[in-house]
């Protein structure tokens, strides 16, 4: 499959409070920071795109290749979409190492060699996934999530578990690292700087549907607030 | 006293020991993870020999085994021997009755895996025999292990199917519960007692290991 596909989805999933029913594109090179409140399906959106979960209508495409349309039938597996996700929590396999862990589907060992080097990881070669920090273990996660070469990159919320400070940090790296990707990227976050900051576009998504109005308003909000506290503590 | 016997039931036991991880984990797999109608049986039929008095499941076993029956039969064509009254007999009736020993602590390891790991197995591009070998099995090594000596000590204390199907012959199928018996039988109350209270220790050992071994997990 040629990179530097768009990614176009148009699904409908009936959730348990109400349905999701999503429609948008997202061009190869560019991130689209998915947000919304808790709740809103926004991991479930991430799950259909990946394959782990079937739509009750709708598509995935990438470029001209669907991998689910449920008009004709089809649905291609997760582990034929060769696309990399990276969870919340940490996915890294507790019984290898970390280069094992990041080499575990890749077919170039220099590329693994590269990105652990490139996110300074490679000195915890030989480490198990216990014995290394949370922000260590996501960015192994990442690792080997772009050491397969994928062709979509889905990041459900990678930070979350994190502390400030390597929030902060992992944040600065991926804003570097997506330019150099030249595949769509998808980033689920609660939060709304996050978003704006890595984001070449912003799809908001609120019980189920896409909602520019709502991510406004809540940034107006935010921004208000900043200003609130801002002006409280030159008092 | 008897040694023979003894060897015998080590032999058996190190043998379903062996094998019996090659039946009970894939079922296993299939039971913890699948998604299929007929579970509910599968499940009840891998159980069966748990709750069946071990004279019902012997008498079942060597009808199949026996010279008229389907597995006999072949067995015959294809060794030229007889299955029933043989090691080879015993063996394969041993890991019958063991298999739900063997599928239950391994069932609970499987289940107690997080399920985002064979998720994110599957995105790496893994089919489910891969994930099965590269992912679950390394990640349940605990519950392969508990398995794996729980099927050892019941294969040594085995006694009903054993010999329903192999007989008591010695050196072939006279395994030390049958000598236990027969010395009983025969009024050699010393040698009984002598070879029961060898395989109390045994026992002891065997349900020590595995609680630390359930423990570490």
């Amino acid at each position: 499959m040629a990179k530097t596909s768009t990614l176009s989805v148009a699904v409908q999933k009936s959730l348990d409070h109400y349905d999701l029913d999503v429609d948008f594109t997202c061009e190869a090179g560019s991130l689209t920071a998915v947000v919304g409140p808790s709740g809103a399906g926004k991991t479930t959106l991430i799950r259909i795109i990946a394959g782990l979960e079937r739509p009750d209508s709708g598509q995935v495409c990438l470029g001209d290749t669907c991998w689910t349309d449920t008009d004709s039938g089809v649905f291609l597996h997760a582990r034929k979409r060769k696309l990399g996700l990276v969870f919340q929590e940490y996915t890294l396999f507790p019984h290898l190492n970390v280069r094992k862990n990041v080499a575990f589907a890749a077919s170039d060992q220099d590329r693994v060699d590269r990105l652990m080097s490139l996110f300074g990881i490679s000195h915890l070669a030989d480490k198990r996934p216990s014995a290394i920090s949370g922000g260590e273990r996501q960015r192994a996660a990442f690792c080997q999530a772009l050491a397969r070469d994928p062709v979509l990159l889905l990041l459900d919320e990678p930070f979350s578990a994190l502390d400030a400070g390597t929030r902060r940090s992992l944040r600065s790296e991926l804003k570097d690292i997506k330019s150099e990707l030249d595949i769509p990227v998808l980033h689920v976050t609660h939060d709304l700087e996050e978003a704006e900051y890595l984001g070449d576009s912003i799809l908001a998504v609120d019980h189920g549907h896409v909602s520019p109005d709502w991510f406004s308003g809540q940034m107006c909000s935010l921004r208000s607030m900043h200003s609130s506290i801002y002006q409280g503590s030159s008092l | 006293m008897e040694l023979e016997p003894f060897y015998l039931s080590a032999k058996l036991a190190f043998w379903t020991m062996l094998i019996i991880p090659f039946i009970a984990a894939p079922i296993a797999c299939m039971l913890a993870f699948g998604r299929f109608a007929g579970k509910s049986a599968v499940d009840a039929l891998v159980s069966l020999p748990m709750v069946l008095p071990p004279t019902v499941l012997g008498f079942w076993l060597l009808v199949i085994m026996g010279p008229q029956g389907t597995l006999g039969m072949l067995w015959e064509n294809v060794t030229g021997q007889r299955l029933v009254f043989s090691f080879t007999g015993i063996l394969l009736a041993s890991l019958v009755f063991n298999l739900p020993f063997a599928v239950q602590p391994l069932r609970a390891a499987f289940e107690k895996l997080d399920h985002r790991l064979l998720e994110s197995a599957s995105i790496l591009g893994l089919s489910r025999t891969q994930a099965f070998v590269r992912v679950i099995i390394p990640n349940s090594l605990g519950g392969l292990a508990a398995s794996s000596i729980l099927v050892f000590a019941h294969s040594l204390g085995e006694f009903g199917v054993i010999l329903m199907v192999g007989g008591s012959i010695p050196g072939e199928t006279k395994v030390a519960s049958v000598a236990i018996f027969e010395a009983v039988e025969a009024l050699r109350f010393d040698d009984a007692f002598l070879m029961s209270a060898a395989l109390v220790p045994v026992s002891f050992l065997v349900l020590v290991l595995i609680n630390r071994i359930n423990r570490r997990r």
